[in-house]
């Protein structure tokens, strides 16, 4: 069950059992950890990296704020180039779109390329409910598929799992998609990734249709990237007749040369490497422009909005749009590596997920409007972000809208939102303690009680603070708070007065 | 020069004894400190977790309070980065949302003037040694807000490393949250819970007798935790590190 995401629990509940599972921690721990330094060094060796990180959100923003003019470019140079391009407001007309390009060729199995947006829109559901296979090539996007399952981190969706759940996956599912797994496997990197390997070329070559996401689309030029390290796109992209791209509208550049500064800060973000291994770009189709060459005969591109257009209108949220899901904020962030990447619900877990689905799918849902509370705002994600989204900055701003309600943008209308069921409590709570603060003399009396009542105070605490006191003890209240003191002794200057 | 102490109300509420210290402290280095009795909070919990119109009033009284001082000293890195980094986008946004210049002219005054205990130390008094003396092992814990929000890279370490007697271990991990995170240690205890007892683990494995750090919150969610794994270490604030000396030592 690759599963629907709606109607998760909130945040809290649903790490509940990441956080007490050993194992699950564990590997979370150990792949985090060792990625993270890596992506710490690989990024000390770019000597200019502050001025790439600063050019890199300087190209984001200028584009997101023509976004229309650069959509209607990309349109032109993708026709211009023999593709075909739709528009897809929302998952469904998605979707609908892809089943029906799909149906058109005849064919019932896909190979795919790794792709955040058709996992965004739940793509390979949505065309098995049509009798359409479609095939997972990435070996961890695989090894998910395969184990029925969802993916936990934007670049290794199986962080989850180690070597050993790997090889039973792949010993117990092979056989049910396609080539079984060979006898006797064992859990060494090498044999698994052979077995992959041979599961793989069978559905490589035997596929018509192929379909991919990409990491950037070029206005000048109509040609979509994308990045990989294990080649298996590049198979996708080249082998079939007909491929269908699904790309967020987000993802261009207006020209070829803004793409010098995404592919230096983005491998050393994501995966730690210099270059990317595998760099394709396809543009159009293969006698679109002049006769001959390589490429699929048939070109779709489908371009998809899904909520982005509303989280564009936010001046403060907007900044989501500039990620590039490099998935380094993943690997700093402890409480993704506490909490594991299914419990944010959402095929973009971790800070970026924090803010990007609370935007994409608006607050409404339980579990979208706990997930702005799901950091200790420590700026780490922030820190790493190599187009420097002040993901902090966000999950405040969300937080507020969650919390205190107010306009935001939903299907292209100004709304107006009711705060979160909740949280009333929570305001009350907040505007007495705001009216106490304004009153210095309030707060004074407050402390005093407090003072004498001290040896009475519970080692417990009731209601939403007993969450506190069940792992770490209470400081206790001092005889006398500090202003007290301050005033008895004139901050010392008088002898005490014992 | 004439300088206020801005205690936060976490302090002059629980942790009285770190106010007591900064006094010491900077009287000894003959800074003339002076604590304006109207101080109440910064408004940092209520910015944090998204009541935003709700930290404004405390803004706003905060400047009245100390916008005449020439320094403003704080022992809190998180109150610290609230008036130095929130202050300036409280005005910016009531500015966007229409609201004129006004917030931001009132913030700007005390804005440049704030500073965290350690920064004021080492910037504006230019000392690393302060005289003290504190004869125990010490680990450093550096909290998020000093170390992202301020930049207080190794000032806190450059001074306890004055200190005589004192023995500075380094802290696996150190710059990883200690989970507190205001309301998130309630809101979400389970995934707070663990990443404190991971810190306290780590500064275990250091052999340290004591965790110190410059802000009390996380203090008191680290020692809460430390007090729970019965690890036999103790939280303490740097400034009271750096206010014992020969003649009075912190016990
Ligand atoms: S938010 Fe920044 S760090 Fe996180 S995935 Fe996106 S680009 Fe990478």
């Amino acid at each position: 069950m690759s599963g629907t995401f709606v109607g998760m629990p909130a945040f809290p509940k649903a790490a509940h059992e990441a956080v007490h599972n050993a194992t699950l921690r564990g590997n979370l721990r150990h792949a985090t950890h060792t990625i993270r330094s890596k992506r710490a060094k690989a990024v000390a060796e770019v000597s200019d990296w502050a001025a790439l990180r600063e050019a890199g959100k300087q190209i984001k923003d200028h584009t997101l704020r023509h976004l229309d003019d650069y959509l209607v470019q990309l349109e032109e140079s993708v026709t211009a180039a023999g593709g075909i391009v739709h528009w897809a407001a929302d998952a469904d007309e998605a979707n609908r779109i892809v089943v029906e390009l799909v149906k058109m060729t005849g064919e019932t199995e896909v190979v795919k390329v790794k792709s955040m947006a058709t996992q965004e829109i739940g793509l390979n559901e949505a065309l098995e409910a049509e009798g359409i296979h479609a095939y997972e090539t990435d070996l961890a996007e695989l090894i998910v598929q395969l184990g029925k399952d969802r993916p936990s981190h934007i670049l290794v969706p199986a962080i989850h799992r180690n070597r050993g759940e790997i090889r039973d996956i792949f010993a117990r599912e092979m056989s049910e998609w396609g080539r079984p797994a060979p006898e006797g496997l064992t859990d060494t990197p090498a044999e698994l990734a052979e077995a992959a390997r041979l599961h793989l070329r069978e559905k490589f070559l035997r596929a018509k249709v192929g379909v991919s996401g990409a990491n950037f689309m070029v206005a000048e030029t109509g040609t979509l990237v994308v990045v990989e390290s294990e080649g298996n796109g590049r198979m996708c992209l080249t082998l079939p007749e007909t491929l269908i791209s699904v790309v967020g509208i987000e993802k261009i550049v207006p020209t070829w040369q803004d793409l010098e500064v995404f592919l230096q800060t983005l491998p050393r973000s994501s995966t730690a490497e210099r270059m990317n291994p595998y760099t394709s770009t396809w543009t159009g189709t293969r006698d679109g422009g002049a006769g001959e060459g390589d490429g699929p005969q048939t070109f779709h591109l489908v371009l998809l909005d899904n909520g982005r257009t509303d989280t564009l209108a936010d001046e403060v949220g907007r900044q989501a749009l500039r990620c590039i899901r490099c998935s380094a904020c993943l690997n700093v962030c402890p409480v993704y590596e506490r909490a594991g990447g299914h419990a944010y619900g959402s095929v973009y877990p971790g800070p970026i997920g924090a803010i990007l689905s609370p935007q994409l799918r608006g607050t409404g849902s339980e579990i979208d409007a706990s997930l702005p509370y799901a950091s200790t705002l420590c700026g780490a994600c922030y820190e790493v972000c190599p187009v420097a989204i002040d993901i902090p900055e966000v999950l405040v701003h969300l937080r507020e809208r969650v919390a205190e309600g107010g306009q935001a943008t939903r299907g292209g209308n100004r709304v107006v939102l009711k705060p979160a069921k909740g949280h009333a409590a929570e305001r009350a709570a907040m505007r007495a303690a705001r009216w106490a603060f304004s009153h210095p003399g309030a707060l004074r009396t407050g402390q005093r009680l407090a003072s004498r009542t001290r040896r009475f105070h519970p080692r417990t605490l009731p209601g939403p603070g007993r969450a506190w006191s069940e792992t770490r003890d209470l400081p206790a209240v001092p005889a006398e708070p500090f202003r007290d003191w301050w005033q008895r002794t004139q901050g010392g200057k008088e002898a005490e007065a014992k | 020069m004439r300088v206020a102490l801005f205690l936060t109300c976490v302090n002059d509420t629980l942790y009285p004894d770190t106010g007591r210290a900064v006094v010491k402290l900077l009287t000894r280095l003959g800074v003339d400190v002076d604590f304006p009795m109207g101080q109440t909070c910064c408004g940092q919990a209520h910015y944090n977790t998204g009541y935003r119109h709700e930290a404004e009033p405390l803004a706003r009284h905060f400047s009245d309070v100390f916008g005449e001082y020439e320094a403003i000293v704080t022992p809190s890195g998180s109150c610290g980065a609230m008036v130095r980094e929130l202050y300036p986008r409280m005005g910016e946004r009531a500015r966007a949302e229409g609201r004129g210049d006004t917030l931001a002219q009132t913030l700007a005054p005390v804005v440049p003037k704030t500073y965290e205990l350690t920064e004021f130390l080492v910037d504006v008094l230019g000392v690393t040694d302060v005289g003290a003396y504190y004869p125990h092992t010490v680990t450093y814990h550096p909290t998020c807000h000093g170390l992202r929000s301020l930049g207080l890279g190794d000032r806190p370490r450059r001074l306890l490393q004055a200190v005589k007697g004192l023995e500075l271990r380094e802290l696996p991990g150190a710059d990883e949250c200690c989970g507190f995170g205001g309301t998130f240690a309630v809101k979400n205890s389970d995934v707070s819970a663990a990443m404190g007892a991971d810190k306290v683990r780590n500064a275990e494995s250091t052999g340290a007798d004591v965790l110190c750090a410059a802000d009390n919150s996380c203090l008191m969610h680290i020692g809460g935790t430390m007090g729970r794994l019965n690890t036999g270490m103790r939280p303490v604030h740097i400034a009271e590190i750096l206010a014992s000396t020969e003649e009075e030592p912190l016990v």
